[in-house]
């Protein structure tokens, strides 16, 4: 089924004051990998691949897809995480479709890329907007992993600019949920590129004294490390990510040993001075929060 | 193709040297040897990306070090991020340029192996980059036009260099480089590989030689994620589209400064004058912008940089 993410997020009206956690949609097709085989959704289980109990899926699924026994982040979908995020109705998706472009003509791009539109409902690796948090507006922008690794192409890179560009524009503080491979290999040069302009959008809506936070989810790596994932006011990061620039294997293939149990994990990004805070899911809302409000209240 | 022409050419140059060596010149032979050295040489005339990308690695290609002894006056080497360390992959300073002080930054590869042990084989660690940025912050204090030239198989990617944030150093260097206020020329003279390429590559104008290389991965590494087969990357080579002509045809970079047939290495003395030529140029372009007009210029630039494949719907 696809997602008709506008109808989703428009929800009924922006009055409904600060409901604190919105309910999971029992009928979300959205599909974590706890999500993702539909049949017998009752009996459905899945083996916690960090403490290995079986859970019910629909036990972690409505636990923010975190493992009730030992939390483990399980991937969430870019539409369930602003679902759970955000003030009920508040979110509105900005208006920015970047048409199909294919500049190396990689064999077979474009039906991918048709495929994973279908299957994820997004029509890229990113999903933006506004929205409120506990009555706070701000633009989000939360990066999907399941589109293609979450890599940053032409319109990957043309979501986020438009996003950093739309809160400097509105004065918005800005929040970005990372989550990707790198730069995207099926558009060569001109994915590269796109570190470039974002960083640049947001070199610019920072000396224009906009806010702008950066949340660090598994896994986050190469030109997206490299660019405006670790360019952020505040950076979080939710427990365990993997978060680097290089990717493991390819160090270990360069330094010819195994990398210690925890390497590039966002406990060490903390412990190496990277990362303002590590924040599991459940206490997201809150912390995103308190820090707008404390953004909100310098004197004008 | 080239790679095998070129060890010809150096069989042939070895065969000249001890030519050389003997008491009587066998001048006849000398000829012969010229000649055939001559139309080996004229064979390289139309060669393909994974030609480019065999020259743009030439180990007798012209470096950092030689442009700046050939081209600038007066230099003063600068070293250190003042954060701790010292990284010697990233080579910079301040010259004067037809009068005129600049600051250079570049990729630093070695001759031998002992020099690029000291050089990483040209790949930074965040000092490199953060060092780089030191160096630029200080030319915008000054004043001074920031030439860099990129040459470097990418970022180290080792465990130190991601202890320390290797991905942090880049982009700052990104978003930083965007909004500097004087004037900068990037030019890509070698190997232009990945993000660590592109973090002194934030300029106003990006000049590539004609047989560089620039872009996302390398060849090697491109090929195993498209066929798991990183001996195929001759074949990558083509479907990447990382020549200068490529990316000049993508607006990635403003121009093509043309090297002798047979690549930058047949004739280097050629290759800094041409250079100076095309550097010279751009410069004197900038001379005429404000600091506003510089940043905003560089910003466009790099906002409208696929402004060919992108519609927006």
């Amino acid at each position: 089924m696809k997602l008709p993410i506008n109808k989703l997020f428009k929800g009924k009206s922006s009055s409904e004051t600060k409901v604190k956690y919105i309910q999971i949609d029992e009928n979300s097709k959205q599909n974590a990998n706890v999500d993702a085989k539909e049949e017998n959704k009752e009996e459905a289980t899945t083996i916690c691949p960090k403490c290995k109990q079986e859970f019910k899926k629909q036990e972690i699924k409505d636990n923010l897809n975190v493992c009730v026994a030992c939390g483990h982040h399980y991937v969430i979908s870019a539409e369930k995480r602003i679902r759970t995020l955000v003030d009920k109705g508040t979110f509105k998706p900005l208006k920015c479709k970047v048409a199909f472009t294919n500049p190396l003509d990689y064999p077979d791009y474009e039906g991918k890329i048709t495929e994973l539109q279908e299957k994820t409902g997004l029509d890229e690796a990113v999903l933006a907007g506004v929205g409120k948090i506990d009555g706070y507006e701000a633009v989000i922008a939360v990066m999907s992993s399941k589109f293609l690794m979450g890599s940053m192409g032409i319109a990957v890179g043309e979501k986020i600019t438009n996003a950093v560009e739309y809160a400097d524009r509105k004065k918005l503080p800005l929040i970005i949920f990372t989550a990707s491979g790198g730069a995207r290999m099926q558009e060569g040069i001109l994915s590269l590129m796109q570190m470039a302009k974002t960083s640049a959008a947001v070199e610019k809506f920072n000396n224009n004294g906009g806010l702008y936070v950066s949340v660090l989810t598994h896994p986050t790596t190469g030109g997206v490390t490299a660019s405006f994932a670790t360019l952020g006011d505040i950076t979080l990061a939710e427990p365990e990510a993997l978060i680097g620039f290089a990717g493991p294997r390819v160090i270990e293939q360069t330094i010819g040993q195994k990398l210690p149990e925890g390497f590039q994990r966002s406990e060490f990004q903390q412990e190496h001075g990277f990362v303002d805070q590590i924040v599991p899911r459940e206490k997201m809302r809150e912390t995103l929060a308190h820090i707008l409000r404390l953004h909100c209240k310098r004197g004008k | 193709m080239v790679k095998e022409i070129d060890a010809k050419i150096n069989e042939i140059d070895n065969q000249i040297e001890e030519l050389k060596k003997a008491e009587v010149l066998d001048e006849a032979q000398l000829y012969v040897l010229k000649r055939q050295r001559h139309d080996l040489v004229k064979m390289c005339k139309n060669i393909g990306p994974h030609d480019k990308v065999f020259l743009a690695r030439h180990k007798k290609r012209p470096k950092i070090t030689e442009y700046i002894d050939n081209i600038f006056d007066d230099f003063f080497e600068q070293q250190g991020d003042l954060l701790g360390k010292e990284d010697g992959s990233i080579f910079g300073g301040i010259a004067t340029y037809h009068g005129v002080p600049v600051t250079i930054i570049g990729h630093r590869k070695g001759n031998d192996l002992n020099e690029n042990l000291k050089c990483n084989f040209g790949m930074p660690g965040p000092e490199g980059y953060r060092k780089a940025l030191r160096l630029m912050k200080q030319a915008e204090k000054f004043g001074r036009p920031i030439v860099t030239f990129i040459d470097t198989p990418g970022a180290y990617p080792g465990l130190e260099a991601e202890t320390n944030g290797q991905g942090s150093a880049i982009a700052t260097n990104l978003a930083k480089m965007s909004a500097l206020k004087v004037p900068v020329v990037a030019i890509v003279t070698g190997e232009g590989s990945r993000g660590g390429a592109l973090a002194i590559g934030v300029a106003n104008s990006v000049l590539m030689l004609e047989n560089a290389v620039y872009s996302i991965l390398s060849p090697e590494g491109y090929a195993t994620i498209l066929w798991k087969d990183s001996s195929r990357s001759d074949e990558a080579c083509e479907m990447m589209k990382l020549t200068a002509q490529d990316l000049k045809s993508f607006k990635v970079i403003d121009d093509i400064i043309p090297e002798p047939i047979g690549g930058a290495h047949m004739n280097p003395k050629a290759v800094y004058k041409t250079v100076d030529r095309y550097l010279k140029r751009e410069l004197e372009k900038y001379a005429k912008m404000n600091e506003e007009e510089l940043s905003k210029h560089r910003y466009k630039k790099f906002r409208n940089i696929d402004a060919d494949y992108l519609k927006v719907l």
